[in-house]
Order: C-alpha cells, then sequence, then structure tokens
C-alpha cells in the first residue's frame, strides 16, 4: 500500500532575509523569533550579521539554567514557573534541549512544556531544540536563541538542558542561575550526587515533595554539602527547597529564590563575573566551531592520512600535525 | 555511526542544511496515540527533529506550538472520526495566522470520502494507515524539499 | 502432568534424539525448513514438536479440571454445555435514541447481551456544549449528559432480563449513579440488575488514555464503585479489568495479561485497604482481553491468565471462595488485525480469533465487524459478526467438549511457559514499586510504546505478514469502497438544547448545594463518593457537572511524556 493522496496546490515557502527579521524580533513578532532561532540553528552564514545585531539589543534578561537527571520533572517545574512568572506578567520563555540520535542524527524533543489555553500559552515562548552532536547538555545554538528571545524582551529565560549527568555542566558557563532537580529517591541514592551535579547548584529543588521520601532526599543533599567544597566561591549560601508541582506547594518560594538570587548577583558585583565567564565560554565555543569548520571544509586527503595511520605507516600524531600543515619539527615541544 | 567518515568528531552540525522539523500532533479528544508515537520514531530515525504535542491539544493550541517551534510540517494523527471538523479549524488557523507554509500531513483513520473535505481545508498530505515507513519519510522530504526554504 | 517414572521420560528423550537423527535429519537434508526460528508472536521460541517430555514437569494439579481451582481448563466444570458464551456486540452512536433502535435490532438479530459505546465528551466527563467536546458529539459512542439520557438509553428494554455492558471509564461512577437512579426510576429490582461497567482507569493512563483526574483520585473513585455496587447491585461487575486496550497499543500477549493482573493486584490492595473482604468483592471483577492473531498462544494465554489469576487471589490474597479466584472474561477480535485491502478477509480473521477464544473458554464475546478497521459497522457488517459466532457456537461441534485441548504436549507447555513469563513481569512490578507509581511514572507507558514500535517494523519490513497487504497482494484490488455510517450532525444540536432546557427546569440551587458537599467529601479520603452522586443525578446535575466539581478538588492528571 503505497498509496498517498496529495494536494493539488503545493506550498511555497519564501526566504526572507534575516536582516528583515531583526526589526520583527525586537518588536516581539513570535513567528519571526522562531524563524531566527532556526536560522541560528541552520547555521546559515546569512544570518550572522543579524545574530550579531540581535546580540547586542540583548543581556537584560535573567537567564536560569534547569538540570537533573531525566524523569526528575524539570519540564512539569518550567511549566509551573512559566505560569508564577505569567501571572506576574513577565514574558518567560524556555530553551529546552534534548538529545539528537547519534544513529540517524533525528531527535523526539520529548516534553514539550505542557501549556494551558492559547492565551497562555502566547504569553510564554517554548522552544525545543536538539543537541545536533553538540557535548555538554547544550546545542551549539542554545545561548544564540537565548540571545534572540532576550532581544526580544523575554525574562525570564529558562534553558532545561539534556538531563545526563557531568556532560552536563555547560549549564554552569552558560547561566546567571543554576538550579538542580533532584526527584525523591531512596536515601542515599541521590541522582545528583552519583551524577556529580551537587557543586553547580545556586539553588537545589527537591521534586515531588508530596512523596513520603522527599524529606529524606533532602537532607541527604543538605548532608553532601556540607562535605563537599563550593564549586565557586560566592557569598551566596545554597538554599535546598521542597516543592510539588502536583499540590503547587513550594513553587513561590522558587520563584522569590530565584529572584533573590538574580538580585543578590546584582548587588554582589557577581552578575559581571558570571557574565565574563559566559563571554569566555561563548567566545571560545565559537572559535572551536569555525576552526572545525574551516577544517571540515578545506581539508583534502584525510582519507589517506587515516589509511596511513591504520597501515601504522604513520601515526596520529604526524597525521593530525601534517593535516594542519605543521610538521614535527615546528610542534612545540 | 562507526562508519568512518572524513569529518572531525562533533562536526554534525557544520552544514547548512537544516533539519526538517515536524510536530506530531493530537488533535481533540481522540486518546489514540499509539500510531503518533510509532510515526514520531520512523521520522526521528530517519533524521528529522519530532515535537510530540501530547494529547487533547486544540487547534489553537497546536498552532501557537508549531509557530514557536518553527515546524516545517504538523503530522495530525486522528482515529476519532472527528477529522473533518478539527483540520478545518486548523487549516483556517493556520491560514490567518500567515502560517500555512507550514505542511499538513493527516494521518489515522480516514476514509476515502473525506479527504476532498481534507484537503480543501489545506491538508497536503493523507497517510493511510497501511503506509509503510519509507513512503511516509519520502512523502515528506518530498513536500519540503517542494516548498522550499524559508 | 505425566505420571511417567524417570526411566520412561529418560527412555522418551532417548527415542526422541533417535528419531532426531534417523527420519527428522533425513527430511531436513532433502528440504530444510521455511525458517531458521519459529516463535509465538510474543517471543516465545517454538520446537518442531513437543512431547511428553515438555509436560513431565508441569504438576497434575495446575491443570486440573474446569470449575476447580485453579481454573486452567476453564472457569466452570461444564462450561457451554451448560451455558453458551454471551454474544455481546457493543454498540453506541449519536442520541440514546439512535443506539436504543440499535440494541433493538441487534437483539431481534440474537444478540444476548447488550453493549454501549459512549462518545469521547461522555468518556471525559465533559457535557455535549463544552468547548472541548466541538466535533465529538455522538460521533464514536453514544452521548450522554444526564439521567434523562440514560432513560432514552433504555427505553423499552427490560434490565432485569439482559445484561448490559457499559464500556465507561473515567466518569463510570457517574454513569452507575444514573444507570441506577435510572432503573429504580423504572421501578427495577437493583439486585436483579445484571451488567458490566469497564472502569478500569489504570489501563487508561497507559493505553487507551482517557482521564480527568491524576492516577490516585482515579483508583479512589473506582474504590468507591466497588464498595457500593458489591452492596447496592450485587449482580453488576462494577470493573472490566481490561487487556484488550493493552493490546491495542501495542502491547504482546505476556504484557497483556501480566499487566492486567498488576492492576488487579494494585485494585484489591485499595478495596482490602478500605476494609472489604476479598471474597466480598473479588466474585464480581471481570475480565476483557484480545482474542489475537496467533491461535495458540491465544489459546494459552486464555488458559495462563485463568491459572495465575487463580493464584494471585489464593495465595496473595488468601481468597476462601471459589469465585473469588474464577477469571470470567469477555473476548473481542483484534480490530487492528482488520485490513483495509481486500476487506472482506476481515471476516476470515475474525472467524478464526472468535474459534481461539472459544477454544481458550471465554464467557462473553464481540467479534468485529468486517468494517471496523475504518468506522461504526454497518447493521449488515453487524450481522456477518454475529453469524460468525452463531456458526462456531451451532454448527460446527467444538461445544461438547470443555477445554478440548486440555493435555495437548504443545497447549500445556505453551500454557506454562506463558505462565512463567507473568511472573516474572508481576515480580518486576512488584520490585519497582507497585502498579500504581509505575503508572504514574510512565513505566507501562515506556513498555508499551517500545513493543508498538517492534510490531511496526515487523510489519514493515514484512516479517510479519498480513495476507492482501504486504503478502499474496492483488494488484487490481483498490481498499474498500465500504459503506460508511453516516455521522448526524445534528447530533450535537439536540443534545445541547436538552441541556438547555434541564437546566432551566431543575432546582439550580439543591444541584449546587449537592456539588459544594460532593467536593467537601472529596476531600475526605475515607468517604464513598457514590451515595452523594446518586443524589445529584436524581437531581439532574450533568455529567460535566459533576466532573468538573471534583476537578476543582483533585486538579487534572499532566501525562508524563513518552514517545
Amino acid at each position: 500500500m503505497t498509496l498517498v493522496t496529495r494536494s493539488a496546490t503545493p506550498k511555497r515557502g519564501i526566504y526572507r532575509p534575516s536582516a528583515d527579521l531583526v526589526p520583527k524580533v525586537l518588536a516581539g513578532s513570535r513567528p519571526d523569533i522562531a524563524r531566527m532561532i532556526s536560522r541560528a540553528e541552520a547555521g546559515y552564514d546569512e544570518a550572522s550579521d543579524a545574530l550579531a545585531a540581535l546580540y547586542r539589543h540583548a543581556g537584560r534578561a535573567h537567564v536560569i539554567g534547569v538540570t537533573g537527571v531525566p524523569g526528575g520533572g524539570k519540564s512539569s517545574l518550567i511549566s509551573a514557573l512559566i505560569r508564577a512568572y505569567s501571572g506576574d506578567s513577565h514574558k518567560v520563555a524556555v530553551v529546552a534541549v534534548d538529545p539528537s540520535s547519534p544513529y540517524s542524527g533525528g531527535a523526539i524533543l520529548g516534553d514539550r512544556i505542557r501549556m494551558g489555553d492559547s492565551a497562555e500559552a502566547q504569553q510564554a515562548f517554548v522552544r525545543s531544540m536538539a543537541t545536533r552532536g553538540y557535548l555538554g547538555g547544550l546545542a551549539r545554538a542554545t545561548l544564540q536563541a537565548v540571545d534572540v528571545l532576550d532581544a526580544a524582551g523575554y525574562s525570564p529565560i529558562f534553558i532545561e538542558t539534556v538531563g545526563v549527568g557531568q556532560d552536563e555542566v555547560e549549564v554552569v558557563t552558560a547561566a546567571h542561575t543554576v538550579v538542580v532537580l533532584s526527584p525523591p529517591g531512596l536515601g542515599d541514592d541521590i541522582q545528583a550526587i552519583k551524577a556529580g551535579v551537587t557543586e553547580i547548584a545556586d539553588i537545589h529543588v527537591v521534586s515531588k515533595g508530596d512523596k513520603p521520601d522527599a524529606a529524606a532526599t533532602a537532607s541527604a543533599l543538605r548532608g553532601m554539602m556540607s562535605l563537599t567544597p563550593l564549586g565557586r566561591p560566592s557569598e551566596w549560601e545554597t538554599p535546598i527547597l521542597t516543592l510539588s508541582v502536583a499540590t503547587g506547594d513550594g513553587i513561590l518560594d522558587l520563584k522569590q529564590c530565584l529572584d533573590s538570587h538574580h538580585a543578590h548577583l546584582v548587588t554582589s558585583g557577581e552578575l559581571a563575573l558570571r557574565q565574563r565567564s559566559i563571554s569566555r565560554t561563548r567566545v571560545l565555543a565559537t572559535l572551536n566551531h569555525l576552526l572545525r569548520r574551516e577544517f571540515d571544509e578545506n581539508t583534502t586527503n584525510l582519507a589517506a592520512h587515516l589509511q596511513a595511520v591504520a597501515d601504522r605507516s604513520s601515526d596520529p600524531m604526524t597525521a593530525a600535525l601534517a593535516l594542519l600543515g605543521l610538521n614535527r619539527m615546528e610542534a612545540k615541544p | 555511526m562507526t562508519v568512518e567518515r572524513d569529518r572531525m568528531p562533533g562536526s554534525e552540525n557544520l552544514s547548512n542544511t537544516p533539519r526538517i522539523r515536524v510536530l506530531v500532533a493530537k488533535l481533540g479528544l481522540d486518546g489514540h496515540d499509539r500510531g503518533a508515537k510509532v510515526v514520531a520514531r520512523i521520522l526521528r530515525d530517519a533524521g528529522m527533529e519530532v515535537i510530540y504535542s501530547g494529547l487533547y491539544k486544540t487547534p489553537a493550541q497546536i498552532l501557537e506550538a508549531a509557530i514557536q517551534e518553527d515546524v516545517d510540517v504538523i503530522g495530525v494523527s486522528l482515529l476519532s472520526g472527528s477529522h473533518v471538523p478539527l483540520f478545518a479549524a486548523l487549516g483556517s488557523l493556520l491560514r490567518d495566522q500567515q502560517a500555512d507554509h507550514i505542511l499538513l500531513v493527516a494521518g489515522g483513520v480516514i476514509p476515502e470520502q473525506d479527504y476532498d473535505a481534507l484537503m480543501n481545508s489545506g491538508v497536503d498530505v493523507i497517510v493511510p494507515q497501511e503506509a509503510r515507513s519509507d513512503v511516509i519519510v519520502s512523502a515528506i522530504r518530498d513536500l519540503v524539499d517542494a516548498r522550499g526554504r524559508i | 502432568m505425566t505420571d511417567y517414572s524417570p526411566e520412561t521420560t529418560e527412555k522418551l528423550r532417548a527415542s526422541l534424539a533417535e528419531w532426531e537423527q534417523d527420519e527428522l535429519a533425513a527430511t531436513l537434508n532433502i528440504r530444510p525448513e521455511e525458517k531458521t526460528d519459529y516463535r509465538t508472536e510474543c517471543g516465545i521460541p517454538l520446537k518442531r514438536i513437543y512431547t511428553a517430555a515438555d509436560v513431565a514437569d508441569i504438576p497434575l494439579e495446575d491443570i486440573g479440571f474446569p470449575g476447580k481451582f485453579p481454573f486452567t481448563r476453564g472457569p466452570y466444570p461444564t462450561m457451554y454445555r451448560g451455558r453458551p458464551w454471551t454474544i455481546r456486540q457493543v454498540a453506541g452512536f449519536g442520541n440514546p435514541e439512535s443506539t436504543n433502535q440499535r440494541y433493538k435490532y441487534m437483539i431481534e438479530t440474537g444478540q444476548t447481551g447488550l453493549s454501549t459505546d459512549f462518545d469521547l465528551p461522555t468518556l471525559l466527563g465533559l457535557d455535549s456544549d463544552d468547548p472541548m467536546a466541538f466535533g465529538e458529539v455522538g460521533r464514536v459512542g453514544v452521548s450522554i449528559d444526564s439521567i434523562d439520557d440514560v432513560d432514552r438509553l433504555f427505553d423499552g428494554i427490560d434490565l432485569e432480563k439482559i445484561s448490559v455492558s457499559l464500556t465507561i471509564n473515567p466518569s463510570a461512577w457517574v454513569i452507575y449513579a444514573m444507570f441506577v437512579a435510572s432503573a429504580e426510576r423504572r421501578g427495577n429490582d437493583l439486585t436483579k440488575l445484571t451488567g458490566t461497567l469497564q472502569a478500569d482507569p489504570l489501563k487508561e493512563y497507559v493505553a487507551q488514555k482517557e482521564w480527568i483526574y491524576p492516577v490516585r483520585p482515579a483508583v479512589r473513585l473506582l474504590r468507591d464503585l466497588i464498595i457500593y455496587s458489591t452492596k447496592t447491585t450485587p449482580k453488576i461487575n462494577p470493573i472490566s479489568l481490561s487487556g484488550y486496550h493493552l493490546s491495542d497499543v501495542g502491547g504482546n500477549a505476556i504484557q497483556e495479561i501480566a499487566f492486567t493482573m498488576a492492576f488487579t493486584i494494585a485494585y484489591c490492595e485499595e478495596v482490602i485497604a478500605a476494609g472489604m473482604d476479598i471474597d466480598d468483592f473479588a466474585p464480581r471483577l471481570s475480565f476483557f482481553f484480545i482474542s489475537h492473531q496467533d491461535f495458540f498462544e491465544q489459546i494459552c494465554k486464555f488458559r495462563a491468565a485463568r491459572r495465575v489469576y487463580a493464584k494471585i487471589m489464593a495465595e496473595r490474597f488468601s481468597a476462601k471462595k471459589a469465585e473469588s479466584m474464577r477469571l470470567r472474561v469477555h473476548v473481542q477480535t483484534a480490530a487492528m488485525s482488520l485490513t483495509k485491502m481486500e476487506h472482506k478477509n476481515n471476516l476470515m480473521r475474525t472467524a478464526f480469533q472468535a474459534l481461539g477464544a472459544v477454544l481458550g473458554g471465554c464467557q462473553s464475546m464481540h467479534t468485529n465487524g468486517l468494517d471496523e478497521a475504518f468506522a461504526i459497522p454497518t447493521e449488515e457488517a453487524m450481522k456477518l459478526a454475529i453469524r460468525t459466532q452463531q456458526i462456531i457456537r451451532d454448527e460446527i461441534n467444538v461445544t461438547s467438549v470443555v477445554d478440548p485441548l486440555g493435555g495437548s504436549y504443545f497447549v500445556e507447555s505453551l500454557t506454562s511457559e506463558m505462565e512463567r513469563e507473568i511472573w516474572k513481569v508481576l515480580d518486576e512490578v512488584d520490585r519497582l514499586g507497585g502498579a500504581v507509581k509505575l503508572v504514574e511514572d510512565g513505566w507501562f507507558q515506556q513498555k508499551l510504546a517500545d513493543s508498538a514500535y517492534q510490531t511496526f517494523k515487523l510489519i514493515d519490513r514484512g516479517e510479519k505478514i498480513s495476507v492482501g497487504v504486504n503478502r499474496h497482494v492483488d494488484a487490481n484490488s483498490a481498499p474498500a469502497a465500504v459503506e460508511i455510517h453516516p455521522y448526524d450532525e445534528n447530533c450535537t444540536t439536540l443534545q445541547v438544547s436538552r441541556l438547555k432546557e434541564l437546566r432551566e427546569n431543575r432546582d439550580n440551587s439543591l444541584v449546587n448545594d449537592l456539588l459544594s458537599d460532593l467536593k467537601q467529601q472529596a476531600r475526605t479520603e475515607q468517604t464513598n463518593l457514590l451515595p452523594k452522586t446518586i443524589e445529584l443525578v436524581k437531581a439532574r446535575a450533568t455529567l460535566g457537572e459533576i466532573c468538573s466539581a471534583l476537578r476543582e478538588v483533585w486538579e487534572a492528571y499532566d501525562e508524563p511524556n513518552i514517545v
């Protein structure tokens, strides 16, 4: 059975130059914001000036990273926070990152944040993003998407990372505030501890606080934190909040806590430090990307070098140096 | 993935070819999600990025998600028999919001007598239940190719 | 099963080896077998031949006798000799009057029990004038908004004479209340009412995906229903634990039975925790399974399910009464096996599946109409489906002997093998914290989605054969041009106008007071909500009003996103 019935009038797309999208993004037009993010993801050269312009307009948003093991309830927590912030007439945005399949390159962007009626849905902007082979828990274009949303006036902007463990610590160098979410486990089985992400948290949240073992999880976290050195020097004392999305208990506390962390960053001057560290990460990541792309587009003879290494007529270092156009003598000791 | 390629590791996203993005959606009160989930996996395995809407969505909710996610395709699977009014509502919303560059694919239990009504609502392709995965995938690729870059 | 001495069994194994070396090897040399690997649909490896050696280890008492623990051979001693299974075709569409008319036609055709399908708004506790009901009123089943609609649905049908099965789930307790109140209004003796509600909430969250509230309140409503119904309408089965839908979303035969049993355990624990004795309600638990394509696997599935259930009731819950351990099952043939291509083949498919259900010992059955793959069956299709059951019952003499396949080396061996696989899953569910928690976590949902994708890939690669679709394809045949049951566009208008009229002609302040009472009661976990619900429906509160009142207390359900 191969029958697929097609419409007689096929749809046609129109490509509008990215420069034309910029004023519309700044005016908050959702279709244009969405399109701009797609262009950043696709990595069109044509879009890079527009993205640069938007970067300069951005910088006002409070960027919050939310991380934790899969199934811990990140999406439902963020949905609850969106409602809490939207009630305050904030324009809230979310960039939710999910892994791409290493086999097909495709992805199921599973946990689309559940929004209520369409008025509610229009006030918040939710964008799902696949990692497309990028490591570290984010996608390459995640922070460009944050720029676009920031320039369009969204704040706070949540980044929901792939919950895989230590790999996702990149969110630390991307967000102003990092929330680590731990579902209640059995006493010593705290997933965040196992994953080694306890020290990156500015705020710890124990989800499903209506479950009986939530208190035990919170106290295990507290015990663990007294033993772990602080990830970064700060006056901020990392709180541990227990909340329940199901009953709504603790959501407003968390919102308050996020706001006071932001206030703390501003008054203590830590915000500038974090901004600088974010810039560092981004410039180096972009550099890395450009180098890779340059290499990918302009390298010839890769196959021959690889074969030579396989045959042991060459070795990995010699081949790599040759590909870089260097020889062993020129390499630093 | 173990195949040796002349590329550096991690360079998958270097080329300027956007991935096809699809919103697999359920509309109305129809809870049959087996087919929608199978299709989501088929499209993922064909290299597309798939967003699954979850159940019980209104046409307005699906439209808003499709806009924010900037999808190329909305695939709606319906087995409740309510496809005619629901696609009519979704199609007119897409036109009202100037979002009719988004391709609309219908699947599920759709009797042939309703094909014309769906096409008139803006559906681009109707996929019968028995369709093989390669047919579904190439139908979507062809549609996106024919539509061109946006 | 055999009382062979170890020596005899050894001798048998030796002669089997001999046969393999001689006759078998010679044949394989000349003609290799078509496949290297033979399995049942759910993946159990199949041997070429089964002998007494394969059943030597099966305890005789596991097989036993019909009507006796562990009921492997059937729930009743005389089975179809005493009473044939009930022919129970489900129907429901449009207004209550349209369905009522179809019922009367089916009773004339020889149907022996009624079964009602409801439309989606009714199932989900929405009134016909709710915006979410747009386009759905009376579409896939009958629309019920108030007790008046239940009166219309069963008008002219004697509810003390014919049993009524109601395929209703999240809103089951309200529909039950309307049913009881309507019967009372007509002067029926409630203790004489017979029938079954589906009301199996856990399988809804994992399979059919109809819900109103989060998981735990839904289980509590079922608990209230079971307790109230057992006392008030002792011949009504308040629940039909439904494996059918687990299969419908991709579950294999083992998953169908094992997950259903896991849900059974959860419900029993809930009702027992409310103070009821297992023997007071277990006799009214009923089951609903699919009869699918793998003929012997399905027959053995029914036998294994009865055995597992009996053991759960006896061993886990210390039931004393035989009725508490006897699994009674309604069977429906597999709608997803039907094809649109050469759709008349569906008659043959359904007939074989129906025969499997009879050989497996079912108590009632729905055979699918040949157009069921595309639409609500037409009257003609329904009649052929009923005739299929009548031919099996009355023409081919398969009902004279109870469990005619019992004792077959293959059937007994496969039954025991399936039983072992079912226990493995049940042990895992226990280990991971029980069915309710695993439903909340999405554990069952993930298993079923994985299984569905696996099945799809088998079909896609042509490894699972569908005649006329991917094997023996006739290039000249087109998909069926079948007569589609017409949808009555006026149905919504009529239901909506009736609602309007009803709200104008009742004591609205009484309704509001009762709704506040109900909300108050819902906040106390121990209170049974049925008495108040019955008061409400008598005061002509609508289904939507009752359900949304409780949504204020319990909120809506947020599904874990499993793809």
